[in-house]
């Protein structure tokens, strides 16, 4: 896989506070990549200095091996979905996504005509001649995408896009953004805080946090292998609690759960002592004769689910999921269970 | 909460602000018909003061002053709106810069300054380098003052117009003056075009600072009323601030609507 983006090393100030911090990555050619992370972290700061409505202070950005430093961003082969669409509201929506074509040079019948396929594609055929205002939140967003992929970019950066969506309307346009970006093989950079979001997309997702990359993977390697307290808090629900440990050696630790436990488990840390150990409450289940003891605190009914919250010995609190089935008995509070940790429960963090 | 209508005496002071502006307007307007020579007895309903306006004995008089006017008005309104525009950009789009504030104080300063003392000050500048006065003196003057009146609409539009707009025109390979031409400025017109339309009405109306800087034989509308005033007032002086009144209203409505149309456009 040859390499879209080459991000090396960037620094990017506002005066005295920084919003990125030497950010370093690479994101391949066709890769449906996404920066991941909480508000503030410098997501849309990255992204404008991708599309050149920033200056780097630091570092470079290579665009297919070209150093874009200083490059007006109507000179990068890249266009960007813009986290409020920015439609233009004084052109019909076919000239807004005709735009991009016209400024290329394209002539009339041939632009119209490209800018009437991308609609099809959208599925907005039929708005073509109404202005921007006319349309619901979920059209203007398609016209912003079909707007930005007309002039077939090299990489689309997309910047929150379907914040602004309801809970459906998202999860159909998840699936419709990710089939487009197969079929045109345009490499694809999404933003969002939505982990959920995050996980069912990307091929690779780099989790930020203040101005600094915490992890790069797949969603499997982020979910399942967190290296540190931020990302394993981030991404999903976890249990996290401090403790010893006895030997590392080749990333596997032998650590001592509260209650006196012994455990031996996969570790992103490289040294003993003491540090945070993440368990995923879906790979913790109600076993008689299992490994851990703990007390229910409480039970939370999910639906699908259900929580049960537990205190291990000493008062550390795990909590675990269980799948809402007749065969399982839910426990009462107060009463004193036997849990099993599954493989791949529990993970050493590094910090 | 209790209306502004429950405040003791409220209604009086409303109808005696409303009297003491309107009036004499009022007035003016209705002996403007006015059949009779008296400028205070009615005469029955006529247009001749009109008629006499366009074809009476001072009608070359008026005609020319009122082309003076409006040619003056057009030019200095173009200019002034041209560079409330660059003020604009320079001010909301041009990020920090040294001296901003300064800036702003100097564009907007006309506003405050008495404009006595611009025009005393405005005529010593110009006999100080030179420029005998004339059309071109009072055209110079009018630009400047009109400069913050045609600033503050677009001001206010410009700041309303998020910055995505052009860089969303940037990163589909628009230019910087195609991001201004096709996208920035159709957004701000209707804040170009309410200040055109003041600058307009403004230099139009002017006359203390035109008074000092037209120099002899040269005349507007307003100092051609003036010194015709000055002879006796005759009801012609009725019709022709009529009219005036008319042209301003219709300007000041234009802009007001323009601003309006504005408003509901924005997104
Ligand atoms: N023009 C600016 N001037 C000063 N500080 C800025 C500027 N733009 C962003 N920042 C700061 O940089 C940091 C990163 O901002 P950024 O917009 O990249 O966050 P984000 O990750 O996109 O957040 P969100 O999810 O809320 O959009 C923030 O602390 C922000 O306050
Ligand atoms: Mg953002």
């Amino acid at each position: 896989m040859s390499t879209a983006i080459d991000i090396r090393s960037v620094v990017k100030r506002y005066g005295t506070t920084t919003a990125l911090h030497s950010v370093g990555f690479e994101i391949g050619d066709n890769e449906f990549f996404t920066l991941l992370g909480p508000s503030g972290c410098g997501k849309t700061t990255l992204l404008r200095c991708i599309a050149g409505f920033e200056d780097v202070s630091e570092g470079q950005i290579l665009l297919f091996g070209q150093d874009i430093a200083g490059l007006e961003p109507n000179l990068r082969p890249v266009n960007t979905v813009f986290q409020q669409y920015a439609l233009f509201p004084h052109l019909s929506v076919i000239d807004n996504v005709a735009f991009g074509l016209k400024m290329k040079g394209m002539a009339l019948d041939a632009r119209r005509a490209r800018a009437g396929k991308m609609l099809e594609m959208v599925h907005l055929s039929a708005f073509a001649d109404r202005m921007p205002a006319q349309l619901s939140g979920g059209q203007q967003q398609r016209v912003a995408l079909a707007r930005a992929l007309a002039p077939e970019p090299k990489v689309l950066l997309l910047d929150e896009p379907l914040s602004a969506l309801d809970l459906k309307l998202r999860q159909a346009m998840r699936v419709e953004l990710k089939s487009l970006q197969e079929q045109t093989g345009i490499t694809f950079v999404f933003v969002t805080h939505d982990q959920e979001e995050a996980l069912t997309m990307s091929d690779r997702i780099a989790v930020m946090s203040q101005g600094r990359v915490q992890q790069i993977g797949t969603a499997r390697d982020i979910y399942e292998g967190p290296v540190n307290r931020f990302v394993a808090d981030f991404i999903g629900e976890t249990n996290l609690m401090e403790v010893d440990v006895t030997a590392i050696s080749d990333g596997m630790a032998d650590v001592i759960l509260p209650g006196g436990h012994a455990l031996r488990c996969p570790a992103a840390a490289t040294t003993p002592g003491r540090h945070h150990l993440s368990i995923r409450p879906e790979r913790v289940s109600l076993a008689d004769g299992g490994e851990v003891t703990a007390t229910v605190e409480r039970v939370v009914y999910l639906g699908t689910d259900v929580q049960v919250m537990t205190r291990l010995p000493g008062g550390v609190p795990l909590s675990l999921r269980v799948q809402n089935s007749a065969r399982i008995a839910i426990p009462a509070p107060g009463a004193s269970v036997s849990l099993h940790l599954e493989e791949g429960a529990a993970r050493l963090l590094a910090d | 909460m209790k209306g502004v209508r429950h405040y003791p005496g409220f209604l009086g002071i409303t109808i005696a602000c409303l009297v003491v502006l309107y009036a004499p307007l009022i007035v003016v307007t209705i002996y403007s018909f006015n059949d009779s020579n008296s400028i205070t007895s009615w005469g029955g309903f006529s247009w001749r003061w009109y008629a006499d306006v366009f074809t009476g004995p001072e009608a070359d008089r008026f005609a020319a002053a009122a082309w003076n006017s409006i040619t003056i008005a057009f030019l200095a309104a173009t200019a002034s709106t041209a560079i409330a525009v660059a003020a604009a950009l320079a001010m909301i789009r041009g990020g920090r810069f040294k001296g901003k504030s300064a800036t702003y104080a100097l564009i907007n300063l006309p506003l405050l300054v008495p404009e006595i003392v611009t025009a005393v000050a405005t005529l010593i500048f110009f006999s100080t380098i030179g420029l005998t006065t004339g059309y071109l003196t009072i055209l110079i003057a009018h630009i400047t003052f009109c400069i913050p009146f045609a600033y503050l609409p677009i001001a206010a539009r410009l700041s309303g117009i998020e910055e995505t707009y052009e860089q969303a025109a940037r990163d589909l390979y628009a230019t910087r003056a195609q991001a201004f031409w096709l996208i920035l400025l159709p957004l701000l017109m209707p804040g170009v075009i309410s200040g055109y339309l003041l600058a307009f009405i403004i230099s139009l109306d002017d006359f203390i600072i035109t008074n000092f800087v037209k120099g002899a034989g040269m005349e507007t509308l307003p100092t051609a009323i003036f010194g015709s005033v000055k002879q006796g007032i005759k009801p012609n002086i009725m019709a022709i601030s009529t009219l005036m009144l008319a042209v301003s209203v219709l300007f000041v409505t234009l802009s007001y609507l323009v601003n309006r149309i504005g408003q509901k456009t924005r997104t």
